[in-house]
């Protein structure tokens, strides 16, 4: 099930530079969302800009009926949603798409987020853990003052480990880094990731060099969100010696199985 | 009041009200079956559909600009034989006209593709799509001159019995010219606007927006000129129209109807209110309500003089 509803603000908190969590009433959402699932947001009650803004679900409270966003200030609509203040309600459809598939209780798994990517991550983390999975969070982030979680009020209950760009926190380098050497090390099962394209493309060979399985959550360019017009399209692998197809983000995805990927 | 009559009739396929969906942006309708109820709209046109499947082109496919978006899908559909056995028995629950919009390569192909169609259970009327900028060979290429559309049209009407309903471009001098040539070959309505070519440049990247370069301009920022394009048309020939180009409320569709339409067609707004078709519905008949108007009729057309 799908709703588009009228979600009140509850909270807009400032995060980091730019980056800020939102936190809206919507019940129905909440109650039905998935890791890895996303809503379609207007960012204003006009036509300018015309289209809703994707944003990934980072966290609910389903006894609240709350929804938590977090969000990087990029361009117009996300300035816009910025500025919405508590009280105010927002047209939010969701939750769309399909999710990560969760693995077994049990197993060792390697969340890796670039920047905001860790926006999906978290949400999922906390399912894993729910589901007594051993998780581990590997953040890259160009500068400490950018990094989501960790700081107050940003605790999340697994381990985390950071990579900066600037060495200004953590691994000094990027978060590929931190990932290969957990690969070189013991047993990991699954590596669930979602980040700037380049970064995925090398995880992608990552995981492949290493022969473990992961998922990634994807971006693309959207219009209706929900499959219609083939705007959202991201190329992935042929079946058995086929041509490689385009598949909807927004349906397909936007998680997809890091070997389906195509990255030319 | 008694409740208005909305129901209208073109070209022999009858609708309940003038709402009807662009193709290309309802998909072929379950996907907006969670938000809208399909047995109330008007007709559904569904995405285009060619002979054989088709990939379409490169992401971005999608960018927006001043109440408009850019796009350039390049008609990636599942293909006629897919149409016809999964989204066309879907479709057929429901109590609801079904146009499908084909689109072509050659001549051959318009005829092959409305052949394969004719006669199958549920489908309403075609949609001939020879408007589509986005597509190398056909598309515009057919629609930009006079003879070809008219060829276009010829080998349609020769290959089915079906209502046939002409797809026009704006990118072109006289739509009129268009229109007269594709009545004269035996279109039985007429659709209207296509996108307008259109074009954007990412300015970080110094690279244009769209990675196929050009797209079709859609949405509140061609209203104008669809709504003109169907106003001369009206004034030129006695042929259903329907009209389309930045319909987002009742009130926008209403000034395709006093243009000259029909019908309406709803596009890019459905990506930003999934239940804008029923808002429109509902909108047109509030407005025959505190009007007093009984019949959607009285209003076709009506701001000619
Ligand atoms: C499934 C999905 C989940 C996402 N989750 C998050 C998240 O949790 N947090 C977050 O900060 N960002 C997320 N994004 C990216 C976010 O949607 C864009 O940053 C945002 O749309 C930019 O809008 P803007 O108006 O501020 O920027 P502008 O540059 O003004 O936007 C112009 C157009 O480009 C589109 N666009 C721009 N950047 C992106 C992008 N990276 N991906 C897709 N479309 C884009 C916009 O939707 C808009 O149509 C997600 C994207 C997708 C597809
Ligand atoms: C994403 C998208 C895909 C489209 N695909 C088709 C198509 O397959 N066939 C067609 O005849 N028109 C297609 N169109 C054009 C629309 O049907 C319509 O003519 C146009 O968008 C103008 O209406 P609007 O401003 O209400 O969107 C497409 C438009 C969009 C935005
Ligand atoms: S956004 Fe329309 S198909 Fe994905």
């Amino acid at each position: 099930m799908v709703a588009d509803i009228p979600a009140g603000v509850v909270q807009q908190e400032q995060v980091g530079p730019g980056q800020y969590r939102l936190t809206l009433y919507a019940p129905v959402i909440a109650s039905l969302a998935v890791p890895g699932q996303f809503v379609y947001i207007r960012c204003t009650d006009g036509l300018d800009p015309l289209l809703r803004r994707p944003l990934s679900i980072h966290g609910v409270n389903r006894e609240r009926g709350e929804l938590f966003l977090l969000y990087q200030v990029v361009g117009r609509g996300t300035a816009l949603l910025a500025a919405r203040r508590r009280g105010e309600r927002l047209g939010v459809m969701g939750p769309l798409g399909r999710g990560f598939t969760l693995p077994e209780p049990g197993r060792r798994v390697i969340l890796v987020g670039g920047g905001i990517g860790v926006a999906p991550l978290v949400f999922l983390g906390q399912e894993l853990v729910h589901r007594n999975n051993q998780v581990c969070l590997l953040v890259g982030v160009r500068s400490a003052d950018q990094l989501p979680v960790g700081k107050k009020g940003y605790t999340v209950p697994f381990d985390f480990a950071v990579a900066t760009d600037d060495g200004s926190c953590g691994h000094h380098g990027s978060v590929t880094d931190l990932l290969e050497k957990v690969l070189a090390g013991e047993g990991v099962d699954m590596v669930y990731a979602c980040g700037p394209r380049g970064m995925l493309r090398q995880t992608a060979s990552l995981l492949a060099r290493y022969n473990v399985p992961g998922e990634f959550s994807l971006e693309e360019r959207m219009g209706c969100g929900v499959g219609a017009c083939l705007s959202c399209v991201c190329k992935t692998a042929g079946k058995g010696g086929e041509p490689s197809q385009y598949r909807r983000v927004c349906v397909e995805g936007p998680v997809f199985p890091a070997e389906q990927l195509v990255w030319d | 009041m008694i409740k208005p009559n909305l129901a209208v009739d073109v070209a022999g396929i009858r609708m309940k009200n003038p709402v009807t969906t662009a193709s290309g942006t309802f998909g072929f309708g379950f996907e907006y079956a969670p938000f809208v109820d399909l047995n109330r709209l008007g007709a559904i046109v569904v995405k285009g559909t060619t002979l054989l499947p088709r990939r379409g082109n490169p992401p971005p496919r999608i960018v927006e600009t001043p109440a408009g978006i850019l796009n350039a899908i390049g008609l990636q559909n599942p293909g006629v034989d897919y149409f016809i056995e999964v989204a066309l028995p879907y479709l057929r629950q429901f109590d609801l006209p079904v146009i499908v919009n084909i689109a072509g390569d050659t001549v051959e192909d318009y005829a092959a593709l409305a052949a394969r169609l004719d006669g199958v259970p549920g489908v309403a009327g075609l949609e001939v799509n020879i408007s589509c900028p986005n597509v190398k060979k056909g598309g515009l290429a057919f629609g930009a001159d006079p003879d070809s559309a008219a060829a276009v049209v010829r080998v349609v009407k020769g290959a089915t019995r079906l209502p046939v309903v002409v797809k026009l471009s704006p990118n072109v001098t006289s739509i009129v010219r268009l229109a007269e040539a594709v009545v004269e070959a035996g279109a039985d309505a007429l659709s209207m606007i296509n996108t307008l070519l259109g074009m954007a440049i990412d300015i970080r990247r110094r690279r244009p927006a769209l990675a196929n370069v050009m797209g079709g301009l859609s949405g509140p920022a061609i209203k104008p000129v669809a709504v003109r394009a169907v106003w001369q048309v009206y004034q030129a020939l006695k042929v259903p129209i329907v009209g389309m180009g930045g319909i987002v409320t009742a009130e926008d569709a209403l000034e395709f109807i006093m243009a000259g339409a029909t019908a309406v067609a709803v596009g890019t707004a459905n990506f930003i209110n999934p239940r804008a078709t029923m808002d429109i519905i509902d909108g047109i008949e509030k407005f025959l309500v505190e009007e007093r108007v009984s019949d959607i009729q009285e209003l076709i057309g009506a701001a000619h003089m």
